[in-house]
């Protein structure tokens, strides 16, 4: 299933400046029983955002209005925990198609780029002058150029570079997945097989 | 040129190599369950396309699974809707199906060794980030996102960056009452959750060497808490002791072919790793978690660390301290329990029964605690029964659940209440993993069974002499 194209986005950003955010944070596990790829938007951050009595908590950012765009700003080492790719799928489904940190964890990183979320990665530096940036105005925007691969604060025009590989930047330049590649050389796979070990 | 074994594993499973991209990499088993699969079927159904190697995946219900009354339908609809999808899903591409009441049924990562699915050597992944618990047999094992899901289904394969790698060493003789989940929380604890993260990790060491299959399991199960992808100990005699004669497990003449792959797959003495760590056993004394993740661990006897002594922001140590209701400078010791969880990929093998129980023994449930004893698999429960360990379960106030993942994650009805307090021999002590507002504290289940007889936190090693 091929996924959105991604070039340059500029969009303000979200902040939540919490290290550690796991996957359970991102979709809490009872919210994984849906058998299709839908509504999962509605409980990102579940249990951060509503009350028990499904009311919004107002003193989270997601229900503040003040904060919003296509842009979540993450604390260090988002994204632990589970391999559930409804974390992403949530994250892309409420609207974001980038999260920015200083850190992410592994499995949540990979299934960002296999959806067409672009995980960007900056300095613990970098990420914090845009946490204040951002909490000092939020009408900040933030310029992500993945050809050139930079994130550049738009207000003072401070940027950094990230790393993403270039099969990964093609693919989301293109809006390619991983099984139109892997089909296209299922024969050498099949090959391959008949020389295994186990 | 001198390998790891995980060189030695990886380099055999790569079909090819993408300049400047990933590997793609070769699976030679996969392992499914009712949660993470069903948008990868409909993805495989959109594109019009097959299962590549059916007989390289089997599918097992755990996730969701009640862990009473398995014989009845499943009460909440949308569970039995994911669970209904596992089994048409398998049946249409002809999988193996392990669902709810078949007696290979129970938790991915328990009935993938105990049938010899899990072989050294191999390449196994499932979406289950838990599935690094195969690396106990010298495979690389992983978890996966559902979107490779489907590419493993489509191609056997998926395309993976190679990882650094990690060699942690632990030396010397575990002290009394220290097991293999005591050993895991003590090294996440000094790596945090982010530690391994990019790496692959090979325990090595006499700890590990003297350890059984079902405490490997249990360590490598837990890289993941600290960021690795996955964990392995190279295979040996215990390692082929326990895979031979298993269901699936080669025979005969593939046996012999096996066993000659197994033979290779150890790190050669001059194999050089990105980064290594060494730890002693008699630093490790049974582990308590205080926080919300894995790596806010300590040694039971300890008082929980101020914010300043701690790696990280003091804000997010603050915001976890109050979820839990704990304080900079408490003792973990006398702490409140009202719920004590034994099961989970983590600690739902017979050992951790063996465990549970020989502490328990002669002793009775304490009245404020509920206890959910919930074995890993059939053949667990087997073997609790037929080993005698049900009667004196019984005798001290126990009952015993049937397999699942259970309160590990509680998708199912095996949720801890909001503010109460469960001490948990699983794998996350998150905020909300056992139920929303349910604050968990990691331990092994000899720790777990202390606080089962006692009420509150207790030091395991305060009530028996000699352990079993």
């Amino acid at each position: 299933m091929a996924y959105d194209k991604f070039t340059i986005l500029k969009s303000t950003g979200v902040p939540l400046p919490i290290e550690n955010i796991d996957t359970d944070q991102i979709i809490p596990a009872r919210f994984l029983k849906a058998t299709e790829r839908v509504g999962f938007g509605d409980n990102l951050f579940r249990d951060w955002r509503y009350n028990a009595d499904n009311t919004p908590k107002k003193d989270f950012v997601l229900n503040d209005s003040t904060y919003s765009g296509e842009i979540l700003v993450g604390g260090r080492n988002f994204g632990s925990g589970s391999s559930r790719e409804h974390a992403a799928w949530a994250v892309y489904d409420y609207g974001f198609r980038c999260v920015v940190s200083s850190f992410f964890a592994d499995i949540f990183k990979n299934n960002c780029l296999n959806i067409g979320v672009l995980p960007v990665q900056v300095s613990a530096k970098f990420a914090d002058k845009i946490f204040a940036a951002i909490i000092a105005d939020p009408k900040t925007e933030l310029e992500i150029n993945l050809p050139a691969q930079t994130i550049t604060l738009v207000s003072t025009g401070e940027k950094e570079t990230f790393d993403i590989s270039h099969y990964k930047k093609d693919n989301m330049i293109n809006g390619f997945d991983d099984i139109d590649y892997l089909q296209s050389i299922k024969t050498q796979i099949q090959e391959f097989a008949e020389h295994l070990p186990l | 040129m001198s390998n790891t074994l995980f060189d030695k594993v990886w380099d055999k499973h790569v079909v090819r190599k993408i300049e400047g991209g990933p590997d793609v990499l070769f699976i030679d088993r996969h392992l499914i369950h009712e949660v993470t699969s069903p948008v990868a079927f409909l993805g495989l159904k959109s594109r019009g396309i097959k299962v590549l190697y059916p007989e390289r995946t089997f599918a097992t219900a755990d996730h969701n699974t009640p862990t009473i009354n398995q014989h009845l339908p499943v009460a909440d609809p949308l569970s039995a809707n994911q669970l209904k999808a596992l089994e048409t899903n398998s049946n249409e591409y002809g999988i193996s199906y392990w669902g709810l009441g078949h007696q290979k049924n129970g938790i991915v990562h328990v009935v993938g060794p105990e049938y010899g699915i899990t072989q050294p050597g191999a390449t196994i992944v499932c979406g289950d980030s838990h599935t690094s618990t195969h690396g106990a047999f010298g495979a690389i094992a992983f978890g996966i996102g559902t979107s490779e899901v489907e590419m493993v289904l489509a191609t056997q394969c998926i395309m993976q960056p190679k990882p650094k790698k990690m060699r942690i060493n632990v030396n010397g003789k575990l002290g009394f009452g220290v097991t293999p989940k005591d050993v895991a929380l003590y090294i996440i604890s000094k790596l945090t959750t982010s530690g391994a993260t990019g790496y692959f990790v090979e325990y090595a060491g006499d700890v590990f060497e003297n350890m059984s299959m079902e405490g490997r399991m249990t360590v490598c199960n837990l890289s993941i808490e600290m960021g690795a992808r996955g964990g392995m100990i190279a295979p040996d005699e215990t390692t082929i002791n326990y895979v031979k004669g298993r269901e699936f497990s080669p025979k005969g003449e593939a046996w012999d072919k096996a066993l000659a792959y197994y033979k290779t797959l150890k790190t050669d003495a001059d194999a050089v790793f990105d980064k290594e760590l060494t730890f002693k056993a008699s630093d490790i004394e049974p582990m308590i978690t205080y926080g919300t993740n894995p790596g806010m661990g300590m040694g039971i006897s300890h008082d929980i660390p101020d914010a300043a002594d701690v790696e990280g922001g003091a804000a997010t140590y603050e915001k976890s301290l109050g979820y839990m209701g704990f304080h900079e400078g408490d003792s973990m010791i006398g702490k409140q329990v009202d719920f004590v969880f034994v099961g989970s990929c983590t600690n739902g093998r017979i050992e951790d029964f063996r465990a549970f129980t020989s502490l328990v023994k002669g002793k009775h449930k304490a009245d404020n605690v509920t206890a959910w004893l919930v074995p890993g698999s059939h053949i667990v429960e087997a073997q609790i029964k037929e080993e005698g360990l049900l009667d004196i379960l019984t005798e001290a106030g126990f009952t015993l659940r049937q397999p699942g993942c259970s309160a590990c994650l509680a998708m199912n009805d095996d949720k801890v209440p909001a503010g109460k307090y469960a001490v948990s021999t699983s794998n996350r002590n998150f905020e909300g993993r056992q139920g929303p507002g349910a604050r968990t504290m990691l331990a092994s289940p000899l720790v777990a069974a202390a606080a089962a007889v006692t009420g509150v936190v207790t030091d395991p090693r305060t009530l028996i002499e000699e352990l079993v």
